[in-house]
């Protein structure tokens, strides 16, 4: 997993709340065995008409948010399915950073497994974020120091736990910590009969 | 103080507390499915790791199985998945039941029919409607594929303790009235983020009232409210259920974990971080109209008008969803057009399920122009169906009688809504597409699909004759 800790990028706007998964790759695209390639996949039915044509009223098939490593939204973003196919699809069309008001539980999570880093910040900074971004301006985020910055003066400081933000930080598979537990998980298995 | 049952399954399975970290949590139990597990099988080999406990684990084919000619699969990449799992399976030494098991069947129904499903345990799956096993009072959600690879090489987690909700459903409800309107009612009530980062508890006299099969079609939608999980503490319906299940142990055996079992149950005097209350007789039959589950409205209203969003962002997303619905605010539920029914998924697929629609249908016809599907929870489901002869009065109704899978809830496999089309379904998620590329989704329970299904539109199922839903509890 790439290590995150300070990107500086541009940032595309998604100003809509209750971005499904099932939206952000539908399901004709979980049937793939492999965990790459997805990106192309990323928004289908809403960046592509019926022909495969790329639909212009789509946000991020506009101009000023092509090429973006940053993505913001609104709440609830990637709420519904489990599907991890999510986070793979965002990563691999070029999204490492995430920021929105509130995530779903599931996506969140999902998130810190692939060395994407979901940001909370209230209502009231993701709008002024928003807008600033909104002119074509680049954004710094800076996960060691916890901080969403701009040149234009927008400052804003972000929670995360300190566990999931030492996995970003140092790209760690978290198997092989947790593999490291491996006798107090015998310990426990013996000690409840299991 | 006492403890809720969520603090007393966190307690008992807590492997590790360390500061600064999540605590690893121990996973009882882990069933699998074809969709988000191969590349979880992939991780385990390129890095030449084991299942830790592939007695702990168990799986089943349900996303992506055809349910007609079942054995004809002619999605070559859906077929692929479907063979990679079986391989991985026979490599790592894990129970299947693939398409020639008798024990197939959606995983969220096989797991409780089998008695796999037990109270106080841990239960994870690639799926987000694991929250559907929280019915027993075990603690079970939803996972990614990293963690389910995480789940086949430790049997653990990294969790952080979740937030406890209890939900409380006072007095009863009325007839006609059954555990998804509940369901649909607390969603469209509270909202989708409301269960978000808590853990629900869902207890009161309509719950205490209910059957495990009506306990797990509430619990099973916690994740469209956003929570997680959602459980209800077991009690004696939930012991005579597991009472005789094919992996439950009999005799002495059996009263020693009923006795355990009984033990999960909430303390009265447990605390919780919020408490949310309503009461039975305020829920009518539901029917959703929009494309989340919580634009859902009572069969006797109307669409809500754009004016009475609360803000700009919701005026936004409900003239966008009405968009896509092809319908108009204001607009009397009982006019929406239906041209599919669905009755099936792992919210509405059990037998009391199908007895209900079918005790309605009975002796009637399916509209013409209108296409039915009843889908079985699972093949176990599918048999004794057909031995009380359900499957006959479906088909007399004009319906399509099918094999058990996913089906058309998420249309991997080739039960598909054409685009523009509306369909009752007794699924849980009424996400644009997800029955298809411009699919309207309108989700109701069974016995409202099925009458749903006769008339073409809506109906108030309370008006009626025969409204009567009898709930015969296997």
């Amino acid at each position: 997993m790439k290590p995150i800790t300070i990107v500086t990028g541009k940032a595309a706007i998604l100003d809509r709340v209750n971005v499904d998964t099932d939206q952000i790759i539908p399901k004709q695209f979980l049937k793939r065995i492999e965990r790459t390639g997805f990106g192309q996949f990323l928004f289908y039915n809403w960046r592509y008409d019926e022909h495969g044509t790329e639909r212009e009223d789509f946000e991020l098939n506009q101009p000023q948010n092509k090429n973006a490593s940053i993505l913001i939204a609104g709440e609830n973003f990637g709420c519904g399915s489990s599907r991890e196919h999510a986070p793979w699809s965002l990563l691999d069309y070029g999204f490492s950073i995430i920021i929105a008001p509130s995530f779903a539980d599931i996506f969140y999570q999902n998130c810190f497994k692939n060395g994407i880093l979901p940001i909370k910040l209230n209502h009231e900074e993701v709008e002024t974020l928003m807008a600033v971004c909104a002119g074509d301006q680049a954004i710094t985020v800076d996960l060691p120091n916890q901080h969403v910055k701009s040149g234009t003066g927008f400052n804003a400081h972000f929670d995360i736990h300190p566990y999931w933000k030492e996995l970003l930080v140092n790209g760690w598979d978290e198997i092989s910590i947790t593999l490291r537990y491996g006798p107090q998980i015998d310990a426990f298995e013996k000690a409840s009969g299991i | 103080m006492g403890k809720s049952i969520i603090q007393k399954i966190w307690d008992s399975h807590q492997v590790v507390q360390e500061e600064n970290k999540p605590d690893l949590l121990y996973i009882d139990l882990h069933y699998i499915h074809e969709v988000t597990s191969p590349q979880a099988f992939e991780g385990l080999r390129i890095k030449e790791r084991s299942v830790r406990r592939p007695d702990r684990t168990f799986a089943t084919m349900d996303h992506n199985v055809p349910t007609y000619n079942r054995y004809f699969i002619q999605d070559e990449i859906a077929r692929n998945q479907l063979d990679a799992l079986a391989k991985n399976c026979r490599d790592f030494g894990i129970r299947l039941a693939d398409l020639n098991s008798e024990e197939q069947g959606i995983v969220h129904v096989i797991g409780p029919e089998l008695g796999l499903t037990n109270p106080g345990m841990t239960i994870v799956c690639g799926d987000s409607h694991t929250s559907t096993h929280g019915a027993f009072g075990a603690l079970a959600f939803g996972i990614g594929t990293s963690e389910v690879e995480h789940v086949l090489a430790t049997q653990t987690l990294w969790q952080t303790k979740p937030k406890t909700l209890k939900l409380q459903i006072n007095g009863t409800l009325q007839e006609g009235v059954t555990a998804k309107d509940v369901i649909l009612y607390i969603i469209s009530k509270f909202g989708v983020t409301f269960g978000t980062g808590y853990v629900i508890e869902y207890c009161g006299a309509v719950i205490s009232s209910m059957s495990m099969e009506e306990r797990m079609t509430i619990c099973n939608m916690s994740i469209e409210g956003g929570a997680r999980a959602g459980l209800v503490s077991p009690d004696e319906t939930t012991i005579s259920y597991l009472k005789g299940r094919k992996y439950v142990s009999a005799g002495i055996e059996f009263e020693k974990a009923a006795n355990k079992w009984r033990s999960f149950a909430s303390d009265d005097d447990a605390e919780y971080d919020k408490i949310l209350e309503i009461e039975g007789a305020d829920i009518s039959p539901m029917v959703s109209w929009g494309t989340n589950p919580g634009m859902s409205s009572p069969v006797d209203e109307q669409i809500p008008v754009l004016e009475s969003a609360v803000s700009p962002t919701d005026k936004k997303s409900l003239a966008s969803a009405l968009q896509y619905m092809g319908l108009s605010e204001g607009m009397d539920i009982e006019a929406i057009p239906v041209q599919h029914v669905f009755i099936g998924s792992c919210t509405n697929s059990r037998m009391e399920d199908l007895r209900a629609a079918a005790h309605w249908v009975k002796g009637r016809r399916v509209k013409e122009g209108v296409r039915a599907l009843v889908v079985p929870g699972s093949q176990n489901v599918k048999k004794l169906a057909e031995a009380e002869g359900l499957d006959d009065i479906f088909r007399d109704a004009g319906f399509e009688w099918r094999d058990s899978g996913c089906s058309m809830c998420l249309s991997m496999n080739p039960d598909v809504v054409p685009p523009g089309e509306h369909c009752a379904s007794t699924s849980n998620r009424n996400f644009e597409g997800r029955q298809g590329a411009g699919a309207r989704t309108h989700l109701v329970s069974p016995v409202m699909a099925a009458a749903a299904a006769v008339y073409g539109r809506f109906v108030d199922i309370r008006k009626e004759e025969y409204s009567r839903v009898e709930t015969v509890h296997s």
